[in-house]
Parts: structure tokens; sequence; C-alpha cells
């Protein structure tokens, strides 16, 4: 029956990581699709010690390796896809919803004229997946139609591949015409910012209209630093120009689930619980016991930011002091 | 230039969602334009200002895919400062990504823009499919989640940069091109168009309201509204919604009565910091 193409992101000669969660929704899915296992597909140039590593995970690795398919290329790296897809006659493409994932697999799912389920966090039979909608807030299970299903998969909501057994076969794929319609990737710059990235924090201090002024913001990050967190904001405090729209926290931002999320001066709207309800442990500090917030927060603290914040900051200092000694 | 800009309605994220026996109920939702979709209006306009003199040159056409209501969103982004509308009738439960990009893959046909701009994802569906896949569809380049833009004088190409997972990314794009906005896209230089802006040209870190002179001229703007067939598209979406229910609902906590208390529990309890 049917196979299932898992795509295969790869770095510094092995698999990346976040590939590992795609490949195990790739043998659930393979299961439902009758057994037919689980090709790889690696794309880059000079990638055979990484497709090395990947045969290690699946039944098969079907290597891309070109000079010209060095950078990640929804142009370039889509098609090819498309065609492992069809000359291993696989009824399904996988593939985690990374940054590379989320902008290649809809396009390859265009030019195989298939169905996809984005954000995949179940598998529930051949065509069939549950996924969150609306931020988080609603669930859904969806079926896709057409012959051929694409699917990305949320990274936290399967568990990493293991290896298998014994390594997979490895062949070279057929390149074709590779054109990357006048696309190409000038360069990556790693985040300025000495702090980690918002989406991957593991701790997020967050602040709201509250904070009354941009200038407040400062020892937010102050905290922020000592927790070696994201500095996040509500909506709110983005409209009002405290803050860079890019902070913001939110249905309409970025949606964040770090072990620890402190939502420093925020009411707690609708749009913005969706945004970090995911979190493990949410503290809410607000002057108005009232608040919204609280509903969702695991310790809340009445108080204002002016006297809460500053006696956070010492008392985490003389933790970390205490630690340390 | 001319650019194609797209708009969904989606429920206000403002409001709680209504979830009874496996279905979403939107009978007492209240709609407005996507948010992402207002930071692609938002772009498309930058697009086309600051000339020399501080002229407007260029088309921005506003684009939208569901039932006849939503004409109130596009006169919304009319008065935001879009030039024309243009509403495909649909029934937004009858629609998925991959029907309303085809959809949009006849209306860039018969428009032909040099950039087609949308929101990088709706705040309903979270999909993250449409522009990926009208990109696919036309054979175009595509860009997206872009945190910024800058178009060359000869509208020929433009760089954008990307928010990806190593950081941002710096990619250029033939045009035309397929683009998706992030949220950094507002920024005050994030867009320029090189032909009409300078160097140090900037706006203000937010997309814009419509002013009640804006309100007025769009009233007399052109809003088309088109059918599917008309387009000569077929409708049939390949993934369906069989049943919604809302996630485990997280519970209160407890109130702790000071800092102290708070990280001692943060630390003790939570072993979280």
């Amino acid at each position: 029956m049917g196979s299932v193409v898992v795509f295969c992101e790869v770095s510094g000669g092995a698999i990346r990581s976040a590939t590992l969660p795609g490949v195990s929704a790739a043998r659930a899915l393979a299961a439902a699709h009758g057994g037919g296992g689980v090709v790889g597909v690696v794309i880059g140039h000079g990638v055979g010690a990484a497709a090395q590593d990947v045969a290690r995970y699946v039944d098969r690795v079907v290597v891309f390796d070109d000079a010209r398919l060095a950078s990640p290329l929804a142009e370039t790296y889509a098609p090819l896809l498309a065609a492992a897809v069809k000359s291993a006659g696989a009824t399904a493409l996988v593939g985690t919803a990374t940054s590379t994932g989320k902008d290649v697999l809809p396009r390859a799912a265009a030019l195989l004229g298939a169905g996809m389920a984005s954000d995949v966090i179940r598998v529930d039979g051949a065509q069939r997946f549950r996924r969150p909608a609306y931020a988080g807030n609603a669930l859904c299970d969806v079926e896709i139609a057409s012959p051929i299903v694409v699917v990305s998969v949320r990274q936290t909501a399967f568990a990493p591949a293991t290896t298998a057994a014994a390594p997979g076969a490895l062949e070279a794929g057929q390149l074709g015409t590779i054109d990357a319609l006048g696309a190409e990737v000038i360069g990556v710059h790693a985040t300025k910012s000495a702090r980690p990235d918002l989406g991957e924090a593991k701790i997020v201090v967050s602040g709201g209209r509250g904070m009354k002024a941009g200038e407040n913001f400062k020892i937010l990050e102050e905290l922020t630093d000592l927790l070696g967190g994201a500095l996040g904001a509500s909506r709110a405090a983005c409209d009002a120009g405290m803050v860079p729209n890019d902070l913001q926290v939110g249905q309409t931002g970025k949606i964040v689930a770090p072990q620890l999320y402190v939502a420093v001066a925020i009411s707690g709207a609708i749009q913005h619980l969706a945004g970090m309800k995911g979190s493990k442990v949410i503290v809410a500090i607000n002057k108005d016991g009232e608040a919204p917030i609280f509903q969702v927060a695991d310790y809340g603290l009445v108080a204002t930011w002016e006297a809460a914040i500053p006696a956070l900051i010492a008392e985490v200092k003389k933790l970390k002091a205490s630690a340390g000694g | 230039m001319k650019i194609l800009v797209t708009c969904k309605r989606v429920p206000n994220p403002e409001q709680k969602l209504k979830l009874t026996g496996g279905k979403l109920d939107l009978s007492g939702a209240t709609w407005q334009i996507n948010t992402f979709d207002e930071y692609a209006v938002e772009t498309a306009l930058r697009l086309t200002e600051k000339g020399k003199g501080g002229e407007r040159s260029g088309e921005v056409v506003a684009v939208a895919v569901g039932p006849k209501e939503v004409s109130q969103q596009l006169r919304g982004v009319l008065a935001m400062g879009a030039d024309r509308g243009l509403l495909v009738a649909g029934d937004d439960a009858a629609l998925d990504a991959d029907a309303v990009a085809r959809v949009l893959v006849k209306v860039v046909e018969r428009e032909k823009p040099d950039l087609v701009i949308l929101g990088k994802q709706t705040v309903d569906g979270d999909s993250n499919q449409v522009g990926q896949i009208l990109a696919g569809l036309l054979g175009w380049p595509q860009a997206t989640f872009l945190a910024s833009i800058r178009v060359a004088a000869d509208a020929k190409t433009a760089v954008t940069t990307r928010e990806v997972d190593a950081g941002v990314e710096e990619k250029r794009v033939r045009l035309p091109a397929v683009v998706t906005v992030d949220l950094r896209i507002i920024a005050k230089k994030a867009v320029r168009n090189e032909a009409l802006a300078g160097p140090d040209a900037e706006w203000e870190e937010t997309q814009r309201y419509a002013s009640l002179k804006g309100i007025m001229a769009a009233k007399k703007k052109e809003l088309k509204e088109l059918t599917p067939a008309e387009l000569g598209v077929t409708v049939a979406p390949l993934v369906r919604v069989l049943s919604t229910e809302a996630p485990p609902a997280r519970k209160a906590g407890a109130r702790v009565g000071s800092v102290e208390e708070l990280v001692a529990k943060l630390h003790n309890e939570a072993k979280v910091i």
C-alpha cells in the first residue's frame, strides 16, 4: 500500500531534532496507510553524512544533493518533495511545522493537488487528523478528501522518533530541472537579542497596558534577564506604542508555551490568553483582583507592578545567591 | 506598481468562542478583518506612498472570498486607503486554503498584479497555507512571514527579511511574487518602495485606522462582486472540518500573599525557577 514521505530537515551533518516528531507522526500515518513504510527525503548540499543519520530512523532515504539546494527555498524544495511523493507512489507527505516546513509543505501540497492539515497534534486515521485552531481555543477534527494527504505536525505533540532496528537504504533522487524562479537566500542572521527567542524561551515575562509607558518595561527587562527568559507584551501594550509589535503574545501575535509565564499588569483578554494558556506555570501580577488573568493563573498576586517587580527582582537575586553559595 | 492584497473576515478574537455539541456556533459573532491581513493592507499602502513630493503612486486592490457581509470589511480596507475592492462570493464553511488559493489564482490572472500580499495566517483557521499554495499554483516565487520588504526602484525584485527558526533570513525574490507578512512588518521602517520612498522614510508603528475622510472616500470607490463561476473556477474543498471542541479548561490556582511566598512556591512547588 501507500508509503509515507517525510521531509527530513538536516543541520550540521545530522537530522534536525525538530524533524524527529515528524518522523513519529509519519510512522503512525504509515500504519494507517497500509504499512507501506516511511521514506525520508533529504534536500541540501553536502548532506551525505546527514542522510546516513536520517537512514537510522526511516525505511528508505531519498537524497537530493546539489549546490543549488544549499539554502532551503520553497521554490526548489517543494517540487522535489512532490516528485519524491510521486515516484515513491506515496499517499502522504509529512513534516514538522518548523519555519521551513510551514514555508515548503503547503507549496508541495499545491503541486500535488493535495489537501493539507497544518499543525496536527494527533493522527486519527489515514485521512483524519486533530489540529488546533483559534490559537488553541478550539480543537478541530478534520478529514482530507484528496488521494494524497499533506500534514505538518506540531513539534511538541509527538514524541521524537527513536532509531529503527536496521538503517534504511539510501538512494539519490532524480534532480530534474532546479529552478529557483529568481528567488535567492542572501543570508541568515541570528537574532541580535541576547535573550532567547520568544517562541522557544523557557521563561517569558510579559507586560500589559498597566505598565503605562514604554520606559517602564525596563524593569521587566531586568527581571526577564535575571530569569534568563524572553520579554513579551499584550496587544494593548503594543498598540499603545510602549513596545515593538513583535513582542506581542496572543491570538494576533505569537503563541508561546514556556515552562513559566509571568503576566504583569495584563488584564487577560481572551485573545491574549489564547497566546499563552499552553504555558506550564502561569503567574499573574495585577492590581485588580478581579482581572480575568487570575482565572488561568497558577499563582496570582494582587499588587501593583511598581511594588511587586522590584521586590520580585530582589527575591530572585536572593534565591540565586543562595543557590550559588 | 499594482498590488493585490487579501482580506479575510474572522470572528473578533476578543470574543469567547461558543462551542456546543461538537460544533462552533458563530451566529452571535462580531466580525472583523484578520489582523495579519490588516498588516498586509498596511504593507501594500506603504509600498505606494511617500514619493518625492509626498505623492502616492500605484494601485492597491483588496480581494476577499466570503459571504456578502464581507463587503463591510472590504469597505473598511477601502477607507484605510486601498483603491478598489473585489468580493468573490463564497461560504466560509465550504472553503479551505486550497479552494481560496484556486479562486485567487483566477483573480491574479485577471488583475495581473506585480505583488500579492497576504497575512501569514488567519487568526481563526490558523492554517498558514493560502499564500504558499497560491505561489505554488501560479509558479511564482514566494517569501513568507515577512519582517520587512524593500521593492527595488525598477519593480523587478524585492529584498525581504523573514522570521525563521534560526533567526532572520534575507531573501530576494523576482517580481511578480507572493509574500505573506508577520508582526514586525508594521515597524517604522520595515516597508519601502525604492521608486518612491527615500531611505529615511518612516511610518507610524501601527496599521492605520480609517479617517473620516477615508470613510467618505471609500463610499465612492469601486467594490465589485463576483462569483467563482464568473471567474471560471469551481470551489471544491479538500479539507473538511468534522467537529470542533473546546480544549481542556485550565483551572485557576491559588492566590499568594506576598512576593516572598510567590518566589518560594515557584522554586519549591512548581520548580520552575
